[in-house]
């Protein structure tokens, strides 16, 4: 095992486990910080594989911006974060049947996949994919389009938050 | 000749050698040499702080008509070991009804955000911990982690103050990263990558004079984040006693106080290697070692100014933190980043005159406009504030309309 493998598999083990920690912890506040270790955990896969940008963004919007948000609107309920019911509900059989059948289902598909061993090609010193990628955002054969219709969207939920907490003259 | 030119870069060639020479793989000997660059890097960080406290404080004195520390070695520099050693040996409370782990780990993270941007802060041409190509947007990202440990702590110490003060923290910081990002797309569209060592690179004009007025959104806006006068309302002692960091005691407080020095000299680091050129100076690229002493000059002349700002302006109100951001920087952020946008893509390929020139020119003009706005809205703030009104209203006619 290369040690590039070892940290694979040490940093997925910690998503996981805090991913189980998300929806096990007694306390609500809690859960969002094992949420931010998952969301964490998520950007360190990425760093593996080379995706800086999107880990450091991963960081950024999921950690810096929405986990914040989360974290902030629970604190307002400091009394009632504490959640003292029994923590499974009578069809809990049924959830772990039904997500081991479609873990089951995507190891097999990805292990008849015969690409498992071809190395990743490897790149010329001189390309930014960074650069590649913003071009591609902005260039009218590649993105332009999607990418217009999401800032579109995120536009008119600004504008809509915006009238929602308009004070009524 | 070349230990003396370049120090840090051939000690630690030196090193990886010995090391292979010793038997080791060369990419675990590697490894370990960027190990122990980075715990000198966050060493020195740490002891850095020392110096900085000695020099605020003295300073902040001076600028009062104080002496200051002056006790304990030769102008009172030994001062904060002595600090260090009472902080040490002071018992930690831990308040009850707390959440000790999340506690415990608070202080942690508040240091590790800030040690964490010393990573992509190239120090000479040969002396950087990592040359990332997302260096500006990771600074963003680690200062994210430093508002969690501040929501971290404010929660877990079980005190109103505490979670009042990270209320506080949380508006501010995430206010004030709103302008703080979008000036730092300055830089990074007038360097054409967002690595600092591109950044650096491209500095032949420094980009203060390209960009004046995106520096002082970007100053304004750092000083906002690490939470120092004048927008130190956040830990407010006259307010909220001493905000977050209320029930820490001992070395526990002491990360605090250190993540808080040291963010401030990382200010400085970050706008003089963003805005004031890095390391580049007359013979810095033959001779690295001139240029870390390059950096450090640059890196404490901002320092100085974040100092002098808490010398010398009285604290702001909650209000008025937020209408600066939201009704002012932001708006000139913006407006600043899109006319530059327009102006570089216009004089793309001139000579270096015109593109310095216009950059210039484009910067002093909005910065005449905002001054011409704001007096004319303050003439009128005047005018209305100054016209008669009843001295006491019926508190229903104000829902009248409702």
């Amino acid at each position: 095992m290369s040690p590039l493998e070892i940290f694979f598999i040490f940093s997925a083990g910690i998503t996981l486990v805090a991913a189980a920690m998300v929806v096990t912890a007694r306390n609500l506040v809690h859960s969002a910080w094992w949420l931010i270790l998952t969301l964490f955990g998520v950007a360190v896969l990425f760093a593996l594989l080379n995706a800086s940008f999107f880990a450091v963004i991963q960081v950024v919007i999921y950690i810096g911006a929405i986990s914040i948000l989360i974290i902030f609107a629970i604190m307002m309920t400091r009394r009632v974060a504490q959640d003292t019911g029994p923590k499974f509900n009578k069809d809990w059989g049924l959830a772990v049947a039904v997500s081991l059948f479609l873990f089951g289902g995507v190891t097999w598909m990805l292990s008849t996949w015969e690409n498992f061993n071809i190395a990743p090609p490897t790149m010329p010193v001189d390309t930014d994919p960074l650069r590649q990628l913003g071009q591609a955002l902005v260039s009218p054969d590649a993105y332009v389009l999607p990418f217009e219709l999401a800032s579109v969207l995120l536009l008119a939920a600004l504008v809509g938050s915006i009238i929602i907490a308009w004070e009524k003259k | 000749m070349t230990f003396l030119s370049d120090p840090i870069s051939s000690i630690g060639n030196w090193l990886e050698n010995f090391l292979i020479g010793l038997g080791l793989a060369p990419n675990f000997s590697a490894l370990i040499v960027t190990a122990i660059g980075a715990f000198v890097l966050a060493a020195f960080g740490l002891m850095i702080v020392l110096l900085l406290i000695w020099f605020e404080r003295k300073a902040v004195a001076r600028m009062q008509d104080r002496l200051g520390p002056n006790r304990i070695g030769p102008y009172g520099i030994f001062q904060s070991v002595a600090d260090t050693l009472k902080l040490l040996t002071k018992e930690y409370i831990t308040p009850a009804g707390a959440d000790k782990v999340v506690y415990n780990l608070a202080p942690l993270f508040a240091v590790m955000a800030v040690l964490g941007i010393w990573a992509v802060i190239p120090f000479a041409a040969t002396v950087y911990g990592s040359d990332i190509n997302v260096g500006a947007l990771y600074i963003v990202a680690v200062g994210a982690i430093g508002v969690l440990a501040i929501i971290m702590a404010g929660w877990s110490s079980n005190n109103k103050y505490a979670l009042l003060g990270a209320f506080r923290v949380v508006s501010q910081l995430l206010c004030y990263e709103v302008p703080l990002v979008i000036t730092l797309l300055i830089p990074v569209m007038l360097a054409g990558s967002m690595g600092m060592n591109a950044i650096v690179m491209a500095q032949d004009t420094w980009f203060i004079f390209l960009a004046p007025l995106g520096f002082l959104i970007f100053l304004i806006a750092s000083i906002a984040e690490v939470g120092r006068a004048p927008f130190d309302l956040l830990e407010a002692d006259s307010e909220i006693v001493a905000g977050f960091n209320i029930e820490y005691s001992g070395m526990k407080f002491g990360m605090f106080f250190v993540a808080e020095f040291l963010h401030a000299f990382t200010i400085g680091a970050v706008v003089a290697t963003l805005f004031l050129g890095g390391w580049r100076g007359p013979g810095a690229e033959t001779y690295p070692i001139l240029g870390t002493i390059y950096f450090f000059i640059k890196a404490f002349i901002v320092y100085f100014i974040v100092v002098w700002a808490r010398g010398t302006f009285p604290r702001i109100r909650i209000d008025q933190m937020l209408n600066f951001s939201w009704k002012f920087l932001t708006p000139l952020a913006l407006v600043l980043l899109i006319v530059m946008a327009v102006q570089l893509k216009l004089v793309e390929g001139s000579p270096t005159w015109v593109y310095v020139t216009s950059s210039f020119a484009v910067n002093v003009l909005i910065a005449f406009g905002t001054i011409h706005l704001l007096r004319s809205f303050a003439r009128r703030e005047r005018k209305r504030v100054s016209e008669e009104r009843p001295l006491a209203t019926a508190p229903e006619s104000d829902f009248q309309q409702i």
